[in-house]
């Protein structure tokens, strides 16, 4: 069984955010830069599906510029196999990404994608459900919980829905897309670091893959959001009473 | 414009997500249709005509539409936007909506909004980005506009004041339900809705909410009792899901739900950005946490620095005296 996994370089979560004062977006000079967290999971996820011996090959492929190379890195350092790259500097819609993908996809036949729900900057949670409607197969979004079948030719995966979870089965290939409680990523080992270092990454292009990036959907402006003015303090439960009565709350 | 509403139902009952997307589709200033997408749910339906601002309503009845799968429901989608030429499709910012949305987008080949908060005009919509830590305002040259709305940006439309009539869709769309369904080997195996006596969290007028400060799942029971003399519901951090005290459909946050109460009572919750991104929208919000430093007391209108486990039964007190 072969498995992709889309990973995307961010922002890290704990970096603080800083919108450019021109609100052409959000500066990212000198900030540090990781794997989408929803990603590590997906990459975890299929890493063990190799090491229970259920999968062959975990193919990690990342989009973007040259630097994205990172978070291929990254993965491979956690445990996939291979790493590949679709360099290009234009900005990529998720529809694009999807787009990207499927090409890959038809190409090089994975049984399974698993990749994060969303991606912590533009928080679209969008790639996955998009990938499936393209290449025309199952999805199971915010998954919790993945078991491949003993014939390997379909997937179980628990969701985690509004007010609870439910169970869904699929043939394969399938997509699935990670919610946070899948599993632990963990963190590499330095020997693994270091052989990551060493591995031959694929490079492909838009162009190679013969897909016109969608440029539809523009950037007007990115702002910083109203600031809450909170702050106040009280010493007596009683002052909270008070200003919910002063709020007409009770 | 034109604008389809998927509405999120459970078969008998209208979602509220439905009506606040309803009301989303109304500041277009055009047509609202709305699809109806289920199994037996001609309630659902009829209720859906009565509602403000619904110019008509189509109904796809269908075995397999127990559960909405995104593969039976997203040609259905595709197909009718396409059919009655429909300029905006808007489906609630909810597991329902962000799980079938982005899969018509792609077969529509066009792009997807997601969690729409406002609506500048037919081609401009504002979305937060980063946990809420910006604001981005994009414009789509797309022929379809997809996206989902965020819920509690917008007030629910009234139930009543409508007077559409449903049309049967049933005749086109099982053929496509059934062909998707076949093609993609999709089987919806099993759920548990855990059924709860207190309001749903997304919509609910009040929310206590707990997170590590609380140090146990049984601990949450001093929030229950405030929370129902409020008449509200309960929430919590990630850190105090994360920690097992609580399950996952009480997270509130910028991975949980996205909530906005009159009033958000934050009891034993530091306060970390992704929890601001779920709640900061709140209209008054008081801050139970011994930490004086917690960040939750810089968004907070009403800060209280103490030990929760003494202050929370003492305003539950306080307050059903105050009734």
């Amino acid at each position: 069984m072969k498995i992709f996994v889309p990973v995307k370089r961010v922002i890290d979560y704990a970096a603080k955010i800083r919108v450019r004062p021109d609100k052409s977006g959000v500066d990212t000079n000198g900030v540090r830069m990781s794997t989408n967290p929803f990603d590590e999971i997906a990459i975890e996820e299929a890493v063990r599906l190799k090491e229970k011996g259920i999968a062959k090959e975990v193919v990690a492929i990342t989009m973007g510029p040259k630097a994205s190379e990172e978070v291929l890195r990254s993965s491979l350092a956690i445990g996939a196999d291979q790493g590949v790259i679709v360099n290009t500097d234009k900005p990529l819609n998720p529809l694009s990404v999807a787009k990207l993908l499927q090409k890959l996809a038809e190409t090089e036949k994975p049984n399974l994608i698993i990749m994060g729900k969303q991606a912590i900057d533009d928080d679209c949670n969008q790639t996955a459900q998009m990938l499936a409607g393209l290449l025309k197969w199952p999805q199971a979004t915010f998954a919790s919980k993945i078991e491949i079948s003993e014939s390997k030719d379909s997937v179980k995966v628990t969701r985690e829905i509004d007010g609870g979870l439910e169970t869904l089965s699929m043939k394969l290939p399938a997509i699935i897309s990670c919610d946070l409680r899948l599993n632990e990523p963990r963190y590499a080992k330095l020997a693994n670091i270091m052989k990551a270092k060493k591995v031959q990454l694929t490079t492909k292009t838009p162009e190679d893959l013969g897909v016109q990036l969608n440029e539809n959907l523009k950037i007007v402006s990115v702002e910083e959001p109203a600031k809450r003015s909170g702050g106040s303090k009280v010493t007596t439960v009683d002052d909270i009473v008070a200003s919910l009565k002063k709020h007409s709350l009770i | 414009t034109s604008c389809l509403v998927v509405a999120e139902h459970d078969n008998q009952t209208i979602a509220s997500s439905t009506l606040n997307t309803i009301t989303a589709a109304s500041k277009l200033g055009g047509k609202v249709s709305v699809l109806v997408l289920g199994n037996k749910c001609n309630g659902v339906s009829d209720a859906l005509t009565k509602v403000q601002g619904v110019s008509s309503v189509v109904a796809v009845d269908h075995p397999s539409l127990e559960h909405p799968l995104a593969e039976a429901i997203s040609p259905v989608v595709a197909e009718l936007s396409k059919k009655e030429n429909h300029s905006h499709i808007f489906a609630p910012a909810s597991s329902f909506g962000k799980n079938f949305v982005p899969r018509v987008a792609a077969l529509l080949d066009v792009n997807a909004i997601s969690e729409i908060t406002k609506i500048n005009d037919a081609d401009t919509f504002v979305r937060p980005i980063y946990a809420g830590n910006a604001i981005c305002t994009v414009k789509s040259s797309d022929s379809f506009k997809v996206g989902t709305i965020r819920t509690t940006a917008f007030e629910k439309a009234s139930l009543s004041g409508g007077s559409a009539s449903v049309v049967s869709a049933n005749d086109w769309a099982a053929p496509l339900i059934e062909k998707s369904l076949s093609e993609t080997g999709i089987k919806w195996d099993s759920g548990e809705i855990k059924k709860s006596e207190r309001p749903e969290l997304t919509s609910a007028r009040v929310i206590v909410s707990g997170g590590r400060g609380l140090k146990s799942g049984e601990n949450f029971k001093i929030l229950e009792e405030l929370a129902d003399t409020l008449g509200g519901a309960v929430g919590a951090s990630r850190a105090a899901v994360d920690s097992g005290f609580v399950s996952n459909d009480l997270q509130i946050g910028q991975t949980g739900k996205v909530v906005a109460p009159e009033l958000y009572i934050a009891v034993g919750i530091s306060g970390a950005i992704q929890h601001l991104a779920g709640m900061k929208d709140s209209k008054v919000i008081v801050a139970i946490n011994k930490d004086t430093e917690a960040p939750i007391f810089q968004v907070a209108d009403v800060g209280y620095v103490g030990d929760l486990f003494k202050a929370v039964p003492e305003l539950n007190d306080a307050l059903k005296k105050a009734k």
